[in-house]
């Protein structure tokens, strides 16, 4: 059994909805990790449940305390929407369809203030568990419940072995790891989730990599799940 | 190892122990603490419980749109009134289920057991059961941990979300967790308790999530209440002797082809059910459109 008794009986959380409440404010919140760069705006895609129900079950709230990094226990989570205004974030909401993807699904776009954009697909699969599913056009699955390393990276012989490299020498062991890419030659995305919490020292050690492009260390519960 | 309940059973009788001592030793597999921490972080989890089982009995809340307001209140006078027609105990049970289905849908705090849509089942049997034996913490965080082991098989082989598996996949996945629960509480053996799971999924199969305006309030509230009593006759029904002529895997994978066979209306959306009577519709209109 991989299961936690933690993962059923639990999160303590702000209601009304373990789907759509706690997982979708957990979704944002891992979603902001994965951009890890400034943004004054979040665009909410809703598809399926999400889009039916958001209002009644305070998705609304819980997704704009996420992207404000508000945990799903958080009482100030009710307030999310007065707080983002104190903030300076501003937030849309429209429907839209995912192919394929899970019922309570939201695609998440964060306007960067370099100008750029981020983008994160993600699912609240039930009792506050969430996956994401694409980052930025790439195709990934994890659940952030343990430390995951993401890198995205040139399409090229022998760098995936010089991250691993540098995993072996921080004494970390890799629990899963994944590559993919959106086509042969363009960037390749690969996800790794580790036993342990993952140091600043790794991620630097990686980001030195030639050809290595970006690297983002999603650690969001430190201990608690 | 296990993953199905046959599997957990056997381990249990193996070495001739409770079936929350196995899940136990799974826990200290996957999360590498103690027992004392695991139980020390059971009862974190049981005081949010027993808080909001209290919150709304003295107290009401105010909640989106106003549909259960007082609810748990009301329900402990009928108890203080004397004339129930189920008994106190079984209003009781009813009176705290609601209590934390008032305190969820204030947005307040709770703690998902295995859902916040059920988060007043469990609580309200744990709490219940426990006073009626009088039983120590300890007792009562065992019973926890056998009602969440359950419930963690159901979540690997089945779902736990309503917009997957409709209603019965969290109030009646909680009741299941939470017969078994009740079962070990009063002393029943391990078989009894799985017995126990069976009859409580038998009891809802096939009900769907069908929230009034989107909101968790009603029929989830009432459901909260009716499922936990759907607990404590299944455990009752168990205890008493009756057998399951259906393995308790077979009953969860039943129950799981059922929700894939619910169609998209009766799965959390508010397009089917009680949410799209009339009177639901004219709530909405309210809430939404005010």
């Amino acid at each position: 059994m991989n299961i936690s008794v933690f993962e059923v009986t639990g999160p303590v959380m702000v209601g009304p909805s373990s789907s759509h409440t706690a997982g979708a404010a957990r979704l944002a919140r891992v979603a902001r990790g994965i951009t890890a760069s400034p943004f004054s705006h979040v665009s909410f895609g809703l598809h399926g449940s999400f889009a039916k129900t958001y209002k009644g079950h305070g998705t609304d709230c819980a997704l704009v305390a996420g992207a404000l990094g508000l945990r799903e226990d958080d009482e100030r989570l009710a307030y999310a929407l007065a707080i983002a205004e104190e903030r300076g974030m501003t937030y849309d909401f429209y429907e839209t369809e995912l192919d394929g993807m899970h019922e309570n699904s939201v695609k998440i776009t964060f306007m960067l203030s370099d100008g750029g954009k981020s983008v994160v697909i993600g699912s609240s699969t039930g009792g506050a568990q969430i996956v994401i599913r694409q980052i930025d056009g790439f195709d990934v699955e994890f659940t952030a419940q343990s430390p995951t390393l993401l890198i995205r990276q040139q399409d090229q012989k022998g760098i995936i072995s010089e991250v691993t490299k540098a995993l072996a020498d921080n004494d970390l062991n890799i629990g899963i790891m994944r590559v993919s890419r959106r086509a042969k030659g363009d960037d390749a995305f690969c996800l790794i989730e580790t036993d342990n919490a993952i140091s600043r020292e790794v991620v630097e050690q990686i980001r030195a990599i030639p050809r290595v492009v970006m690297v983002r260390a999603i650690q969001i519960d430190s201990g608690e799940r | 190892m296990y993953n199905t309940m046959e599997e957990l059973l056997r381990l249990a009788e193996e070495s001739s122990s409770p079936l929350w001592r196995v899940v136990l030793q799974n826990e200290y597999r996957l999360t590498g603490l103690d027992e004392g921490a695991i139980f020390r972080r059971l009862d974190e989890r049981y005081r949010v419980m027993q808080k909001a089982a209290e919150h709304a009995l003295n107290e009401r809340l105010s909640t989106a749109g106003g549909l259960i307001e007082g609810i748990a209140s009301r329900q402990i006078q009928h108890v203080a009134g004397g004339d129930t027609l189920c008994g106190g105990f079984i209003n009781q049970v009813m009176a705290r289920a609601l209590s934390c289905s008032e305190v969820n849908a204030a947005m307040g705090k709770i703690c998902a057991a295995p859902t916040a849509g059920a988060c007043g089942i469990l609580p309200a049997v744990l709490i219940s059961v426990g006073e009626r034996y009088h039983l120590e913490r300890r007792g009562i965080l065992e019973g926890l941990l056998t009602a969440s082991g359950i419930g963690a098989i159901i979540t690997q082989n089945a779902t736990v979300s309503g917009a997957e598996g409709g209603c019965q996949a969290e109030c009646g996945v909680a009741a299941a967790m939470a017969a078994a629960a009740a079962v070990q509480m009063a002393g029943g053996g391990n078989e009894t308790a799985l017995h126990a799971v069976c009859f409580a999924l038998m009891n809802c199969m096939g009900l769907v999530c069908d929230p009034v305006a989107g909101l968790v309030q009603v029929p989830c509230a009432q459901r909260n209440a009716s499922q936990a009593v759907n607990a404590i006759l299944s455990a009752d029904l168990a205890l008493g002797g009756m057998k399951s002529v259906i393995p308790a895997d077979e009953v969860v994978e039943a129950m799981y082809r059922v929700g894939k066979l619910l169609p998209m209306q009766l799965r959390e959306t508010a397009l089917g059910g009680i949410a799209a009577t009339p009177a639901a519709k004219a709530i909405a209109r309210n809430i939404f459109e005010a």
